[in-house]
């Protein structure tokens, strides 16, 4: 039962990888006309995929809904750039080290909140995570650089730097052995990074181990009669998923060598959340759409004004034109709230199960026309 | 779509075929022509207009608790694009002293804009500067309703060489020990607030006060307790106790309660936005204006007005003093240009934080027609030191130091008897320059070169 | 001591804000078993037809400044006062009792239609689901107010007579010092009956009593051929009332403005989980636990000793307390 490595799924999984490695890799060209195709928005999109292919990993497999993983991207955002400062302006040591000090304060986190179940857990993560908010915002300041968030100074220490003599001109900026992650570059390394975890997340959904988060998913008491203790999975599933979110905050200090207390508030838990089940909980594919539409809404949609407006529908008569506009000006600019409210609502009562859902059913629909079509 | 974003895309393509090519984590990072310095060489400096238009990013709360506050920034600077391309009633520009723009765009090209949401937070911010830097192309951006997030974008400045006109922000940091080449502020700070309610305080209420702070837990809060108390410190009040309180804490009784045992016959509020407004109206509930301490009627000052707070405290408002940067109520012929201005357009004045954005673009329009090009550093230059007059500010410098504007600043009472709607302020006195200026060296900092 | 007996009153009236909060949310979650993040959104269009009852009172006459020149200012002179004077003002002055009378039948209007458009599709889905479609509704009705109203925060004062404080210590004798707000006080007494009707009715009611029969065994109600769905509507819109309620005795104390719900949202479902998930006594209790202990960890004296702590103790309690007792303090498996 536990044995799911036959070489057909092998063998798709192969396949669905490398798709999934193009599509990602080609972002750049195919999101242009969409108007996402530059690189602060690529890097977010990989980011937040990142964060929400790991969220998934706890929440689509378990079933557990977390509501603090935001601290542990907060976590990883403040540990890389702890890195830069004291270490070295080089990525590598701040992922690597922002991952660790991610999954040790998953851990702890997890150790605790994983002695109960359903909401109860629930809301022992998000106390967990408003407290770490509250400090880092207030008390902490030292450490976090509080409101005004901890920022990379040319006259950090730099330890590692000045061994090697690297020597940092203007502000800082993070790179790799002298490739700078800011910009395109800084989208592929995040790109690299997303569809590794993509691959580890996938070999987790297809192993005994996944499928033990599966079973305990299904019936945590079943699975505890079959002589399972169910706590040392469930722990590791929420460590791994706290160091995907590590990593998620590492890269958006790599790109961007900032981090502040507000990626640990309840609302930043609260977006990877409904990134997840907008998309499709427990799919693979599901949490990286879920995270693109959102990023999307936000960056995109709040950008439009009534010029770009007119602009975007100058196609249509005049008349038309303005009508259009205005019936659409409510729900972009300051309106885009509204429009992912909508969203949430329509996808959610249309499309249970989310957007991947929608998907299954496109599929379905067109399978059962070719089966006709046979007849 | 600029001719940059084409360049930028095209970049991407050939980086996607060699990285294709390659098929390798390797080469999908390394090709060399990513690099900024590269790049740079190209050009002498980021977003160089091209063809007939220049494009300003204006990005400005439009969610969250400062939305209001944002719409309004958004009037003022369509309104300052308008003028600058000589339509409408050219505003300021009738006033502003010495005035090199022409009426005809900047550099005779038309200016443009496209708008974004800082969501009040950090990293909302810099996506969507960095959107407009990277998508859109700007050449300048401006806007915001708060201090950490104008030191979040101000820093990006520096590191895309984008020029940053900050909107709202008060924290001494600003233009303090987080100071940057690439950001500018016209608005004043917490410290001239200081400066600038010390006399009054000591004429309305003494030198023998013993006061008791209420401050917002970060760090515009902290800097503004710091300046006040320094102040009234110095003229000899007590401070009984400065007490931090959680950001939107909401309700503050259990910080309020305490006031009434404090011996203290001062509350200072050292909140903004939503916080001051709930600590105000409760502050009122409490019954401490009607108290008598050690003699004394109890009193409470809010250092940092803005009408968006005084509309949302209501009555609580009516004779509480506090500072602003500037009053539609002014009669000096630059404050009458804008308001008759932004009045004809829009039906009702422009609120301080309006002026301030439309001042800032109108500085950084007229800033590029000194210098003659776009490029940064030049710009820079032109801004630095400059003097000018007719703002509604009186004489005003943008001291080359700290990028700060040294100007008249107003200390203003919430209106007794207002005769309007809009009339919830009065002025109490225009403060000179002279009595809120400081030496550069207090707060530290570094500027940084104006080389990326 | 009178220190801490403010702070006391301080806890008190905290405690019963988050408990009538928290009452509507569980009761929507025992009966129903549907976690509502829209719940919020409720207290806030409470707070909001208090502000809408006050616009409405105050529809002024408009007689135009005109010293000003460049654009139209007017002084507003409200109709009510014109034509009746005195009472007019009184009128006007009691906009936010009023709004009490006005906000029952809207508020049970709005949990109706709520229940039966959305909320009843959603009996048998997942918590997940039912989380994002409530929250897409909040987000909605949010972004409704703040296009109807703005963003900024409304003052709606409390009628002139309670306007003021209390002379509690000088009543008693004791420290001149001990005063508290009427409308603090009236509001404590507001959420103590409201919380005691909803008891009354649940215990001392046939209606109630086959509900809290609903809650405990849904489908047992339903063989005995009792339509216990309809009773469900009803409880929901009971719970929105409650909620609404809440919102519209809070406008006073701190001017409503759109987000107002959000704020309140994840406070309130801490407490409603410390209490025990579907618990009513429990979410009482611990509405009630968590306003004291902020109150007291907010005092100067314990802030110096630990700083900080005042920002964190409402989760540093939820901690403890869903550690020690696994279904929080009144939850049964």
């Amino acid at each position: 039962m536990y044995t799911s490595i036959d070489p057909s799924t092998t063998k798709k999984d192969t396949m669905l990888l490398t798709a999934f490695t193009l599509v990602v890799l080609t972002m750049p060209l195919w999101l242009a006309p969409l108007g996402a195709g530059y690189p602060d928005l690529l890097q977010k999109f990989a980011i937040f995929g990142i964060f929400a292919v790991g969220y998934n990993i706890l929440f689509g497999l378990t079933g557990y809904l977390s509501f603090g993983h935001a601290a542990f991207l907060g976590v990883g955002s403040y540990t890389a750039v702890w890195t830069f400062k004291l270490l070295s302006m080089n990525a590598i040591p701040a992922v690597i080290l922002a991952m660790i000090f991610a999954g040790i304060f998953a851990a702890v986190i997890g150790f605790f909140s994983l002695r109960r179940t359903g909401i109860y857990f629930s809301i022992l993560t998000l106390a967990f995570a408003q407290m770490s908010y509250n400090m880092a915002y207030s008390v902490l300041t030292p450490i976090t650089n509080g409101e005004t968030g901890l920022r990379v100074l040319q006259e950090d220490p730099r330890v590692l730097d000045k061994l090697f003599g690297v020597e940092a001109q203007g502000s800082p900026v993070s790179s790799i052995f002298g490739i700078q992650m800011s910009g395109y570059s800084g989208f592929y390394f995040c790109a690299v990074m997303l569809i590794i975890g993509f691959y580890i997340s996938l070999k987790i959904f297809r192993s005994p181990f996944g499928m033990k988060l599966q079973a305990i998913k299904s019936n945590q008491t079943r699975m505890e009669y079959t002589g399972y203790n169910p706590k040392p999975y469930l722990l590791t599933a929420f460590v791994i998923s706290g160091m995907y979110a590590g990593l998620a905050g590492s890269l958006m200090a790599v790109t961007d060598p900032l981090a502040g207390a507000e990626r640990m508030q309840w609302t930043a838990s609260g977006e990877v959340i409904l990134m997840t089940i907008l998309g499709g909980v427990g799919t693979l594919f599901g949490p990286l759409l879920g995270a693109g539409i959102i990023k999307y809404f936000e960056n995109i949609f709040s950008a439009f004004n009534e010029a770009s407006l007119h602009e975007v529908f100058a196609f249509l008569p005049d008349w038309l034109e303005n009508i259009v506009v205005t019936l659409t000006h409510p729900f972009v600019g300051e309106g885009w709230h509204l429009t992912l409210g909508v969203l949430f609502m329509l996808v959610i009562i249309f499309l249970p199960g989310g957007i991947m859902e929608g998907g299954r059913r496109i599929q379905a629909k067109f399978s059962k026309k070719a089966a006709t079509a046979k007849e | 779509m600029s001719d940059d974003v084409k360049k930028y895309n095209t970049l991407s393509r050939r980086g996607f075929l060699k990285a294709g090519a390659a098929a390798s984590v390797v080469a999908a990072t390394a090709p060399s022509f990513f690099i900024k310095d590269a790049w740079a060489a190209e050009h002498n400096f980021r977003n160089v207009p091209k063809g007939s238009s220049v494009k300003f990013g204006f990005n400005v709360p439009q969610t969250g608790a400062y939305a209001d506050e944002g719409a309004d920034e958004l009037r003022a600077f369509k309104l300052a694009v308008k003028h600058i391309n000589g339509e409408g009633d050219s505003g300021l520009m009738n006033t502003m002293k010495p005035l090199s723009l022409k009426g005809n765009g900047v550099l005779g090209k038309k200016v443009e804009y496209v708008t974004g949401d800082t969501q009040t937070k950090s990293d909302a911010a810099r996506a969507s500067a960095k959107r407009m830097i990277e998508k859109d192309g700007v050449i300048m951006w401006s806007g915001g309703s708060s201090s950490g997030v104008a030191i979040a974008q101000q820093s990006l400045a520096q590191e895309m060489g984008v020029i940053f006109m900050s909107g709202l922000t008060h924290s001494n940091d600003t233009t303090g020990k987080d100071k940057r080449r690439y950001g500018f502020r016209h608005f004043f700070n917490a410290h001239m607030s200081g400066a600038a309610l010390g006399p009054v305080l000591e004429k309305e209420m003494g030198k023998d006060r013993r006061a008791y702070h209420l401050t917002a837990d970060y760090t515009w809060g902290w800097t503004q307790e710091e300046s006040i108390k320094n102040t009234t410190e110095a003229m000899g009040w007590e401070t009984v106790k400065a007490v931090r309180t959680p950001l939107g804490a909401g309700d503050f009784s259990q910080y309020i309660t305490p006031v009434l045992n404090s011996g203290a016959d001062v509350l200072v509020l050292n909140h903004y936005g939503k916080d001051m407004i709930n600590s105000l109206t409760q502050a009122v509930q409490f019954g401490l204006r009607d108290k008598q301490v050690n003699g004394k009627d109890f009193q409470i000052i809010v250092p940092l007005y803005s009408r968006l707070m005084a509309q949302g405290a209501g009555e609580n408002i009516k004779g509480i003093l506090g500072t602003t940067n500037w009053n539609w109520s002014l009669t000096d012929a630059g404050s009458q240009a804008f308001v008759k201005s932004f009045g004809k357009e829009y039906g009702f004045p422009p609120s301080q934080a309006a002026h301030t954005c439309y001042v800032q673009t109108l500085l950084y329009a007229n800033a590029c027609e000194m210098a003659g090009t776009f490029a940064p550093c030049e710009v820079i230059s032109a801004l630095e030191g400059f003097k000018f007059d007719g703002m509604g500010n009186g004489p005003t410098e943008y001291r080359a130091e700290d990028h700060q504007c040294f100007k008249e600043i107003l200390v203003m009472r919430g209106n007794e008897k207002p005769s309007s709607q809009f009339d919830l302020l009065e002025v109490v006195q225009q403060v000179p320059r002279s009595q809120v200026e400081y030496d550069a060296k207090i707060f530290g900092g570094e500027l940084g070169s104006c080389k990326v | 001591m009178d220190t801490i007996l403010l702070q006391l009153l301080n806890g008190l009236d905290k405690g019963g804000a988050y408990a009538l909060i928290a009452l509507g949310l569980t009761l929507v979650f025992g009966t129903l078993g549907v976690v509502n993040f829209a719940h919020g959104a409720l207290f806030m269009l409470g707070a909001f037809i208090a502000v809408s009852v006050q616009k409405l009172l105050t529809i002024s006459a408009k007689v135009r400044d005109e010293s000003i020149t460049f654009f139209e200012a007017y002084k507003e002179t409200p109709y009510l006062e014109l034509w009746w004077g005195d009472t007019g003002t009184m009128i006007i002055d009691m906009a936010v009792p009023i709004s009490i009378i006005v906000a029952i039948p809207i508020m049970l209007l709005i949990g109706l239609i709520m229940e039966r458009g959305l909320i009843r599709h959603f009996y048998k889905r997942d918590h997940a689901d039912q989380i994002l479609v409530t929250f897409g509704l909040a987000i909605v009705l949010q972004e409704i107010v703040k296009a109807l109203y703005g963003a900024n925060p409304i003052p709606t004062p409390a009628p002139d007579i309670v306007s003021g404080s209390a002379q509690i210590g000088t009543f008693l004798g004791l420290s001149e010092n001990l005063v508290y707000p009427w409308w603090r006080l009236i509001y404590l007494g507001f959420s103590l009956s409201i919380i005691a009707a909803v008891f009354a009715f649940l215990h001392m009611t046939t209606f109630g009593m086959v509900v809290r029969a609903g809650m405990h065994n849904r489908e047992m109600v339903g063989l005995l051929g009792i339509n216990i769905e309809k009773r469900f509507t009803i409880i929901f819109g009971l719970a929105a009332v409650v909620a609404g309620l809440a919102g519209v005795m809070y406008t006073p104390i701190l001017p409503p403005d759109y987000h107002i719900g959000m704020d309140f949202l994840v406070l309130s479902f801490v407490v409603v989980v410390v209490g025990g998930m579907g618990s009513l006594g429990g979410a009482v209790a611990a509405g009630f636990l968590l306003g004291i202990l902020q109150s007291f960890a907010s005092m100067n004296e314990i802030k110096s000793l630990i700083p900080g702590i005042d920002q964190i103790i409402i989760y540093l309690v939820a901690v403890v307390i869903l550690l020690v007792r696994p279904r929080g303090l009144m939850g049964k498996d």
